[in-house]
């Protein structure tokens, strides 16, 4: 066999994937890069507040991505976790305490603590009832948080200020706060890719596609999967964090289960079980919200059906429909 | 006193209960005999009782109203039925949940455009308006009775079909395994269609009967249906029985929690701590005993045998 050929024939066996598998997160960080001074110079301020957005949500959706695309946990109560997130920086702060040192470790904490207990109660169900129950403990505490009067119940709660970090007001300035919650993106990004790769990686994939096998050779798959349940959760309390300091203000609408409806909804538009999906995914969604809801006011009128069309017709979501054409138009 | 309160909070919450096992009785025998769930299910409560609303405006009388609403909610479930749901029967359930997310947000939106956010009215029919007294001096709404009295004859009504007759007892041949009940020669797909039709339609008369007593708004079915899936979930996925002891549990859990948690807690704590602490504890309550359920019986309560 030629050099050529075998180099070939390892290209199709899936032996080079992972040179054309950086191409794609490089690029998007790339543009996130670039993306505030080509804003400025275009005067689109409003880009920027966008990619915050799209970054704060696709730490989350990661999370998600770790649990539905490669443990085959289908967790319908995402979004309490970005809610604690950031109703702990919020009540910290209304009790004066606004320094990230300490209110990071405490949203993330108080995640993965919501994400243990319930955990060990969610994972004693499998299939649908997974689904049901992670979304009944989200709606839990979504009205937990509507009877909290001392907090805003219903209304929400207003930050007074940014966390300082350190003391240091770092966070005040939008670009600084951008490159931050990029930074976070990015740690998150390459954590959930070590995660995949590594052991406990292969172990939940493989309690994803066969949990009997893995019971047999002698893995307690349960302990793996509360693992990830809680890694999911902490992630989702830093996308808290940082929602919390973009908005600077909290509400129980944030960990409503229409939210993490729309966690689900970036993963599998994305592509589920890809990583990149889950920032692609949360692109394409508040990309679409944005465009669309300034055409017309409902703008679900014209994105429910479409979601519909995505599932039924693109598999694999945007990532899978462009690796498609992309093969299709390698072979002709 | 508190015994008259305590009798009005029971009724309260066995109408909450019954217009769950409504709207819970579709959703589970759907999800048992399809495998598939829809979470859209509430939007069609929502339809039911926005089609009663648009029809009352034309006839004026509120038992053609209600007809014609049904006919139009069947309609509609059929439609979707055939243009959307059929296609998921066979996929995984994050790919039924997806979709069916998608339709909610097109029909909650597409309310809004037509009807607007403002919350709409259906007046009660004019035989059953008024209340009656209770022991005690208590007055009571007619028209919550005449719901509870409706969605217990439904739940009769419905174990009869599915008890006694043949296309119940394919209803349970189908929920413990389709695939059997295809291969023995039975049109599996008109099947599926019936039970479709038939939930819609008892979730779209749950939307009418509901309508005249709370204000008709988009979004109205998104929380009831996860009260409806809490439901579900506890009696075990399939089981009508299990719906409906569910329903009764949870309607009267969640209202008599709302009604009573304060004074309650007042016996062990301040009266200001109380007032805090007791309207949280009232609405984590139906899902503790969710969590408490599931880890006993992952399965729920009644599981239909054979999954």
């Amino acid at each position: 066999m030629t050099g050529a050929a075998a180099l070939a024939a390892a290209g199709r066996s899936g032996l080079l994937r992972p040179r054309r598998d950086i191409v794609l997160p490089a690029a998007i960080f790339l543009i996130f890069a670039l993306l505030p001074p080509f804003a400025s110079l275009l005067a689109e301020q409003y880009l920027v507040d966008l990619a915050t957005r799209v970054m704060i949500f696709a730490v989350a959706a990661l999370a998600l991505d770790l649990l539905v695309g490669y443990g085959g946990l289908v967790s319908f109560g995402h979004a309490a976790f970005v809610g604690l997130g950031a109703y702990a920086v919020g009540i910290l702060s209304a009790q004066g305490i606004d320094d990230a040192l300490i209110s990071l470790p405490v949203a993330i904490a108080v995640a993965m603590l919501f994400a243990f207990v319930t955990g060990t109660v969610c994972l004693r169900t499998k299939g649908v009832y997974f689904i049901m129950i992670t979304l009944a403990f989200g709606q839990m505490i979504y009205f937990v948080a509507t009877s909290l009067a001392p907090y805003g119940g219903d209304n929400g709660l207003t930050i007074a200020a940014r966390n300082t970090v350190a003391g240091l007001a770092l966070l005040k300035s939008d670009r600084a706060f951008y490159y931050v919650t990029l930074l976070c993106l990015l740690a998150t990004y390459l954590f959930c890719r070590a995660l995949v790769a590594s052991r406990f990686g292969r172990v939940l994939r493989g309690a994803k596609e066969n949990p009997a096998r893995m019971v047999t050779i002698g893995f307690t798959v349960r302990s793996f999967q509360l693992v990830a349940y809680v890694i999911a959760g902490g992630l989702g309390g830093l996308s808290g964090f940082l929602l919390a300091n973009s908005t600077e203000f909290v509400s129980p609408a944030f960990m409503s289960w229409q939210r993490s409806g729309e966690l689900i909804v970036m993963v599998i538009l994305g592509g589920v079980g890809t990583l990149d999906g889950a920032i692609v995914g949360a692109a394409a969604y508040l990309g679409a919200e944005e465009w669309l809801s300034g055409m017309i006011e409902n703008w679900q009128v014209i994105f429910g059906p479409l979601l519909v069309l995505v599932v039924l017709f693109a598999r694999g979501g945007l990532i899978g429909v462009c690796a498609r054409l992309w093969r299709w138009f390698g072979h002709a | 006193m508190t015994g008259t309160l305590f009798l009005v909070q029971v009724l309260n919450g066995l109408q909450l209960g019954v217009l769950l096992f409504l709207i819970a009785a579709g959703l589970t025998l759907v999800f048992g005999v399809m495998n598939f769930i829809n979470l859209a299910h509430g939007a069609q409560y929502m339809l039911g009782a926005y089609f009663a609303v648009a029809f009352y405006g034309v006839v004026g009388n509120f038992l053609a109203a209600l007809v014609l609403a049904l006919l139009a909610a069947l309609a509609f479930g059929l439609l979707l039925e055939f243009l959307v749901f059929r296609h998921l029967y066979d996929r995984d359930h994050l790919d039924q949940v997806i979709a069916t997310f998608g339709i909610i947000l097109f029909l909650d939106h597409a309310v809004r455009a037509i009807w607007g956010a403002a919350p709409l009215t259906l007046p009660i029919p004019d035989v059953f308006t008024g209340s009656v007294m209770l022991i005690g001096g208590q007055l009571y709404p007619v028209w919550r009775l005449v719901i509870i009295g409706c969605g217990l004859a439904v739940a009769a009504g419905l174990y009869g079909l599915v008890t006694y007759t043949r296309i119940g007892m394919l209803v349970r041949a189908g929920a413990t395994n389709a695939r059997m009940v295809s291969a023995l020669g039975i049109n599996i797909k008109r099947l599926f269609m019936i039970v479709f039709g038939f939930g819609t339609m008892l979730a779209g008369f749950a939307g009418i009967m509901i309508a005249p007593i709370i204000s008709v708004e988009p979004g109205m079915g998104d929380n009831i249906l996860i009260l409806a899936l809490v439901v579900i979930v506890i009696g075990g996925i399939g089981s009508i029985r299990g719906a409906f002891v569910a329903a009764l549990l949870i309607g009267l859990v969640d209202t008599l929690g709302r009604s009573f948690s304060i004074d309650i807690l007042r016996l062990v704590m301040g009266p200001s701590p109380a007032r805090m602490v007791g309207p949280a504890i009232a609405s984590m309550l139906i899902y503790v005993l969710m969590a408490i359920v599931l880890y006993l019986r992952p399965a729920g309560l009644f599981p239909a045998r054979g999954r």
